[in-house]
């Protein structure tokens, strides 16, 4: 059974309409990326799976049990509020110190434990956002915008230890990102959205539908090219550059 | 020898000041200052409508208090004016409607000056004894669901992903916000609310690397803030409430200009 089956899910706040008619389903250990223009509602999509926006039709079901890792967006982390890394994970609830360790190891921030939310940088920042998502050893991770406010080099290392956590784990990734390049080249499934699901499938099948290259323009055909791009130059980029930061 | 009101003063003082801390290191991470200033307001038409309707004050504060807690948050969210006009136009508005209710409802005789700055001075017994139980409330269960309210002052997504109800999490912080406008509005009036919740809080903040250490740190400077402010007013005559927030935002200065020393 699929993690996550979404059929008609229409979504209203106010009087707008963010979306509509979306039709969506996860299946177990695939990669599946929403994009579209700003204002799209992916974010509003990734709330409703997680249950932190209703919705008003359609329905969303999950599988029994399904253990959900989210990343949100943004955090409002005002200059307000002191807390350090390791109270922010513990924030996730009744894991152990070893389990709160083990994650923190493996999104490489740990020598950040003690550290100050608000001192981090972006990169690091999302690292502990996924060791957090990670505690709960979830079956499905869902990261709304992992990278945005990243530079290349940060944003490309995240993208590195997504890929290790998921041959580590095993997990589903739902994602929403704007980096049309990695989005070709590593997701299973793409969903385009705006307001509706406008075109979805497999990389090759959705980068050469129309209302994908009318979303994207121009961005469309070059993430194309660097689609192809990327697959010939796979494993240089696999190896050998690891322990930068 | 201190003399027997002083002394009720500053029970009474000190008990709010620990209540504050929570709640207002709260509403500092979550920029929600106006909000309540919105629904210190509310509880002036709260006294005005327990008085005409012959209600106990606080039963009517509590009321309005937690109604216009829940119209903001509502109005808020439905997005056609920005947080900070919505808010302004609640806040502002409760309060000019609770100042002409208490004209114009028969029976409702309000001390202006008192229902606006408080009398913390003339506080009894028995109103202690209703702030000490009342403060007890709200610090227990803010202790009971700090680790919810915490992450829905993060991320009120992150709070349902991980299994939280968003409605919980802003009905633990509502009632107990309303129940403290009710508590402390005899002490230091509807305009002044705000301070003692904010004003401990944000002078804590440059010295405080943890959330519950600010929670201490609030506390202790709310707690100073009281006594201190309680010795000018009795020294100089000066109003004792306006007095007790002048302490407060010099630790404020004070916290900040430590901040600056040290970087």
């Amino acid at each position: 059974m699929a993690l996550v089956t979404a059929k008609g899910v229409e979504v209203r706040v106010g009087n707008k309409r963010l979306l509509h008619d979306v039709d969506l389903r996860i299946e177990a250990g695939e990669i599946v990326t929403v994009i579209g223009p700003n204002g799209a509602g992916k974010s509003t999509l990734l709330k409703a799976i997680i249950g932190a926006v209703p919705i008003g039709s359609g329905r969303i079901d999950k599988r029994a049990g399904l253990k959900i890792g989210y990343t949100p967006q943004k955090i409002q982390l005002e200059k307000t509020m002191p807390i350090s890394v390791g109270r922010f994970l513990s924030l996730a609830g009744s894991f152990s110190k070893g389990a709160r360790s083990e994650v923190l190891d493996k999104t490489d921030v740990i020598r950040l434990r003690d550290a100050q939310m608000t001192d981090l940088s972006g990169g690091e920042f999302q690292r502990v956002l996924l060791a957090r998502a990670l505690l709960r050893k979830p079956d499905l991770l869902i990261l709304d915008e992992p990278t945005q406010g990243l530079d290349q080099p940060a944003e490309a290392r995240f993208y590195r230890l997504l890929a290790e956590v998921r041959k580590e784990t095993g997990a589903a990734v739902l994602m929403v990102s704007h980096d049309l390049h990695v989005v070709m080249a590593q997701s299973d499934q793409v969903v385009c959205l705006n307001g509706h699901v406008c075109c979805s499938g497999a990389p090759a099948q959705v980068s050469v539908d129309p209302s994908y290259k009318e979303l994207f323009g121009v961005r469309a055909e070059l993430a194309l090219y660097e689609h192809n791009h990327d697959h010939s130059h796979d494993h240089s980029h696999d190896h050998g550059e690891h322990s930068h930061d | 020898m201190i003399d027997d009101f002083l002394v009720r003063a500053l029970i009474a003082g000190v008990v709010i000041a620990l209540a504050a801390a929570p709640l207002g290191c709260l509403i500092v991470w979550r920029r929600m200052a106006y909000f309540g200033d919105a629904t210190g307001h509310a509880g002036l038409l709260g006294v005005a409508l327990g008085l005409a309707f012959g209600l106990p004050m606080m039963v009517g504060v509590v009321v309005l208090a937690a109604a216009m807690a829940f119209m903001v948050s509502y109005a808020t969210r439905r997005g056609d004016y920005g947080v900070d006009t919505v808010l302004g136009v609640f806040a502002h508005s409760a309060l000019a409607i609770g100042l002409v209710a208490a004209a114009l409802l028969p029976g409702v005789r309000l001390n202006l000056t008192e229902t606006l700055l408080g009398d913390i001075l003339s506080v009894s017994w028995s109103d202690i004894a209703l702030i000490a139980v009342g403060s007890a409330g709200i610090v227990a269960v803010m202790a009971w669901r700090w680790r919810t309210l915490l992450n829905g002052t993060l991320s009120p997504e992150l709070l349902v992903a991980e299994g939280g109800s968003l409605m919980r999490d802003r009905l633990t912080f509502t009632l107990t916000l309303a129940l403290f406008v009710a508590l402390a509005m005899n002490l230091v009036g509807v305009l002044l609310i705000t301070a003692m919740l904010i004003l401990p809080a944000a002078s804590a903040r440059p010295m405080a690397r943890s959330p519950e250490q600010m929670v201490a740190i609030a506390a202790g400077i709310g707690i100073v803030a009281v006594g201190a402010g309680l010795q000018f007013s009795w020294i100089t005559d000066a109003p004792a409430g306006p007095s007790i927030v002048v302490m407060s935002s010099i630790a404020f200065i004070l916290s900040n200009f430590w901040k600056l020393l040290r970087n």
